[in-house]
């Protein structure tokens, strides 16, 4: 008994954090609009950089095309390349 | 064969309201006397730009859906590139989700994603049961 006990107290962190997943694929989002500025704010952080795919949890499909799109965005002025406290 | 692209161009704010409306139209009537077919259209008026571009801090934003050959892309982006009114522009061939996308974006459906961005949540690890929407 005590030692099933010290088993679950050894898994010290006993909640962890909800899995990721990939927010394309459970929505079933197919084109990601260069246009649509709010929603690609959501994959840069605040200096106005691409965040990683492990962060955000994008599937590697999705991510190159967010990098895109982000880059579009960027070209015609709707992102700024580096921004400070865009957040 | 014909594509469907869609291009944004940025026109200086130096233009007055009619001029600038004069250079829409300008471009509008090269897409259809090149064969173009007009989709959709949209004016964004005079936005600001996220970082200056020709030490102009805004400008106006003008969208053109359309059907064209390959070849008119050049056509049209040489006359881009010449004019000076124009201080950026980009076109892109948008593929068939694309083209899915803007109808239901020119109907006004789009179903932007709700924030379901991974919370802080916190849960004891149990197998997820996703359930498939589509």
């Amino acid at each position: 008994m005590s030692k099933e006990v010290s088993f679950i107290f050894n898994q010290t962190p006993q909640v962890i954090q909800k899995k990721k997943y990939c927010r394309f694929k459970k929505h079933g989002i197919k084109y990601i609009d260069f246009k649509d500025k709010d929603f690609l704010l959501k994959f840069v952080n605040e200096q106005g950089k691409i965040l990683p795919r492990r962060i955000t949890g994008t599937s590697l499909k999705y991510q190159r095309k967010v990098t895109v799109a982000v880059k579009r965005a960027r070209h015609l002025a709707l992102m700024p390349f580096v921004a400070d406290g865009l957040k | 064969m014909h594509n469907q692209y869609e291009t944004v161009i940025i026109l200086t704010p130096v233009l007055s309201e009619q001029q600038m409306k004069d250079v829409v139209k300008s471009y509008r009537e090269l897409i259809t006397g090149n064969g173009g077919v007009m989709v959709h259209e949209e004016n964004w008026g005079l936005t600001k730009l996220a970082y200056p571009i020709q030490k102009k801090g805004t400008g106006f934003y003008h969208l053109f859906e359309y059907q064209a050959g390959p070849e008119f892309v050049k056509v049209i982006e040489l006359a881009f590139r010449r004019d000076e009114r124009i201080l950026r522009y980009l076109t892109v061939r948008l593929n068939k989700d694309a083209v899915i996308y803007s109808a239901k974006r020119r109907r006004g459906e789009v179903s932007a994603p709700k924030p379901a961005a991974p919370k802080e949540e916190v849960k004891v690890v149990v197998p997820e049961l996703e359930e498939e929407t589509n």
